[in-house]
């Protein structure tokens, strides 16, 4: 495999990636690159394909075009049983926490320690409890996921995601429907994990000052290409509009505040159609 | 997950119940008991015709079930029928000249071998021929003579 | 635009066509992904029968909690078959084969598949629900990220329940049926309970009755837990695709379960 176009600190390189679902391109022909022990962000509006991307990723979709490399892996190459090893080594945190419902949260985070260690259960305990403890919620153990706010299932889920002391986590939308509270609370996670623990974190987001504050590089993505790209000051002084009109949230732009549809004139004259 | 062992102890019992309920149609209301098909001697016997007879219908001696018919064939050389009989090892001491007759339990009821022992002092082993047989009534048949016959009669 | 009515029948023609076409082909898509489906469910067996406590966990809640509704249907199916054969048979003064008529039509038929359309309601619907919404809520495809394939940890030991618990829930359903049968036939309207064991001893055969019908329920039981998880699986993750996948497994598992018994009964009661 040709790994030479790979810069040497980079732990996830996505490399001419196309990728579309059914005749809409998501990705065309897009290059990021996720440096070792940084926090990278990719923003954009919703529908460009975010979360698509961190599927990419971990191997969950195939692109139809270009390759994506972890940690010197073709992930799309790999055979199963390497792509789960390989997975193992990455933690993913889902919009919705993606909780297992009818498990306790000590069960929860203790889920990927059981299914692939053979670890004695006293020591499960303690490696969950300090799991709990990072995120700050060695104290709803018992709880069922039901019980949790969305903010709490998130830091459960990102507790379970750090379990297995992976090298990298992608944070889908970890801002999204939070509260000022949890978002800071989530930022300061993200943030001191990465320091600590030495993860390699990619976070997709929408959320433009919680995702700027904590960045060390930003990535902005619309209409499957990369319109922007630098570091959160880079990004704030970029000159595209389009990077702007994202910034400072304006309403119309180079993206338009309308979906696509014909003359509006038009539309409401043609009578006798029902839509 | 939390109430582990009471859920163990459910499962065990629904087992158990689901094993004692096969058991139940087992022995309760199929007799498996009785179900004795590897102590047992065939023979064969040659019917004019066997009937409504088929395979699995009992065979008894003097009203008692002692075996089945295992299997009827066409021999397409003397156009009988050949039955052979599955008799319980237990009732080995069968004359060679008994006499096997098709009978119907009742007016409409099902049909089955029955076995009249003779006076031989050599019994029937296995693979063993009955020679005397007497073919099942058809009815039919019985009626159609009878009227036969009557109306001869009045001539 | 106007359209000559033969143009018009021609399109309309056309149309029905590429429908019917068009979804004879889903079907058959649909087919070929639940195939795969089994194969990959199937080839989750060793590493379920390693870890039996995942099988235990989903026998609770396939077979334990069907339980009831399986035990209490087969007492009421039996003694309205005492009921009513009681009447047909005490007829023709042959009462006393209501032992034989309550056993083999519980034996042979109801018990099966009656027990299979309850447990189809009862236990699969509910698993369709658990597996599309676990779909729904990301939770396998966020195990898939975790490393754990999610067919062998989640939907292996649900079919092996599914499937283990259908013979006993059946068998239960039918010994439960004859006890109701007798106490309805004996116990109430007089028929000797002597002749109602020995009647029904002497014409069930073990092998052709019994065994058979613990056959069909397995079939129902493989084919019922297969649609469900199937159905599950492949649901649309939305509350609405959750719903109507849980409609279709209900239907689809009737429909089999009721096609799949007549073809079973022409192969092991057709030739006599």
């Amino acid at each position: 495999m040709d790994n030479s176009a790979i810069p040497q600190n980079s732990l996830v390189s996505v490399q001419n990636l196309s990728f579309s679902r059914g005749n809409k391109k998501i990705f065309d022909d897009i290059s990021l690159e996720f440096e070792r022990g940084k926090i990278t962000a990719i923003m954009g509006p919703s529908g460009t394909g975010k979360t698509t991307l961190l599927k990419l990723i971990g191997g969950q979709l195939f692109p139809a075009q270009g390759t994506i490399t972890v940690d010197g892996n073709n992930v799309h190459r790999l055979r199963r049983t390497e792509l789960y090893n390989l997975r193992k080594r990455m933690g993913m945190l889902f919009q919705s926490g993606a909780l297992l419902t009818d498990m306790s949260v000590f069960d929860n985070v203790a889920f990927p320690l059981r299914e692939h260690t053979h670890l004695p259960e006293s020591m499960i305990r303690t490696l969950v409890l300090m799991k709990l403890q990072a995120v700050g919620l060695r104290g709803a153990r018992k709880l069922m996921p039901n019980e949790l706010s969305g903010g709490m299932a998130r830091r459960i889920a990102l507790a379970r995601a750090i379990a297995l002391d992976p090298m990298m986590i992608m944070y889908d939308e970890p801002f999204t429907g939070q509260d000022p509270i949890s978002k800071g609370a989530l930022v300061h996670l993200i943030k001191s994990l990465n320091t600590i623990l030495g993860l390699t974190s990619i976070v997709v987001s929408h959320d433009v000052h919680e995702t700027a504050a904590i960045a060390d590089y930003i990535y902005v993505i619309s209409e499957g290409k990369v319109v922007g790209q630098g570091t959160p000051k880079e990004i704030e002084q970029s000159e595209s509009e389009w990077v702007q009109q994202f910034m400072t949230g304006a309403a119309d732009g180079p993206a338009h505040f309308h979906y696509p549809a014909k003359d509006y004139v038009d539309d409401l004259l043609s009578t006798g159609k029902r839509y | 997950m939390q109430h582990t062992s009471t859920q163990d102890t459910f499962v065990g019992l629904f087992v158990a119940s689901g094993i004692v309920g096969l058991f139940f149609l087992a022995l309760q209301v199929s007799n498996l008991s009785s179900f004795t098909e590897h102590d047992s001697y065939t023979i064969t016997a040659r019917f004019q015709n066997s009937g409504g007879l088929k395979v699995k219908s009992p065979v008894s001696a003097a009203g008692v079930k002692i075996g089945r018919v295992s299997a009827i064939s066409f021999d397409p050389k003397t156009y009988e029928s050949v039955v052979q009989l599955n008799i319980d090892s237990q009732y080995n001491t069968l004359p060679d000249d008994t006499t096997a007759s098709v009978f119907t339990a009742g007016l409409l009821g099902e049909q089955y071998v029955n076995l009249e022992p003779g006076g031989s002092d050599d019994y029937l082993k296995n693979g063993g021929k009955i020679e005397i047989t007497q073919s099942a009534i058809i009815l039919e048949k019985a009626l159609g003579q009878f009227l036969f016959k009557s109306a001869e009669e009045k001539k | 635009m106007r359209l000559l009515p033969c143009t018009l029948n021609l399109k309309l023609m056309t149309e029905f066509l590429q429908q019917l076409g068009q979804n004879t082909r889903t079907s058959f898509t649909k087919l070929g992904r639940g195939s795969f489906f089994l194969l990959q469910t199937l080839s989750g067996t060793l590493s379920v029968l390693i870890r039996p406590r995942l099988l235990l966990n989903q026998m609770y809640s396939v077979g334990v909690l069907s339980f009831l509704i399986i035990t209490i249907s087969g007492l009421f199916v039996g003694m309205v078959l005492g009921l009513q054969g009681y009447y047909v048979l005490s007829d023709f003064g042959a009462e006393e084969t209501l032992g034989v008529m309550v056993a083999a039509s519980l034996v042979r038929e109801l018990g099966p598949v009656v027990s299979a359309l309850l447990f189809a309601g009862r236990a699969g619907s509910a698993l369709t629900a658990e597996i599309g919404l676990m779909k729904a809520t990301e939770q396998l495809s966020g195990m898939e990220m975790m490393a754990v394939d999610p067919i062998k940890r989640i939907i292996t030991p649900r079919f092996l329940a599914g499937f283990l618990s259908m013979p006993l829930l059946a068998a239960l359903f039918s010994a439960i049926g004859v006890i109701g049968g007798q106490m309805v036939g004996s116990g109430l309207l007089g028929v000797d309970d002597g002749a109602y064991w020995s009647q029904m001893q002497a014409n069930m055969d073990f092998r052709d009755d019994i065994l058979n019908g613990v056959i069909k329920s397995i079939v129902f039981g493989f084919v019922t837990s297969w649609i469900a998880l199937f159905e599950g699986y492949d649901a649309i993750p939305t509350s609405e695709g959750v719903s109507r996948a849980t409609t279709r497994t209900v239907v689809n598992s009737a429909f089999s379960i009721l096609g799949l018994d007549f073809i079973l009964t022409v192969f092991m009661f057709g030739d006599n």
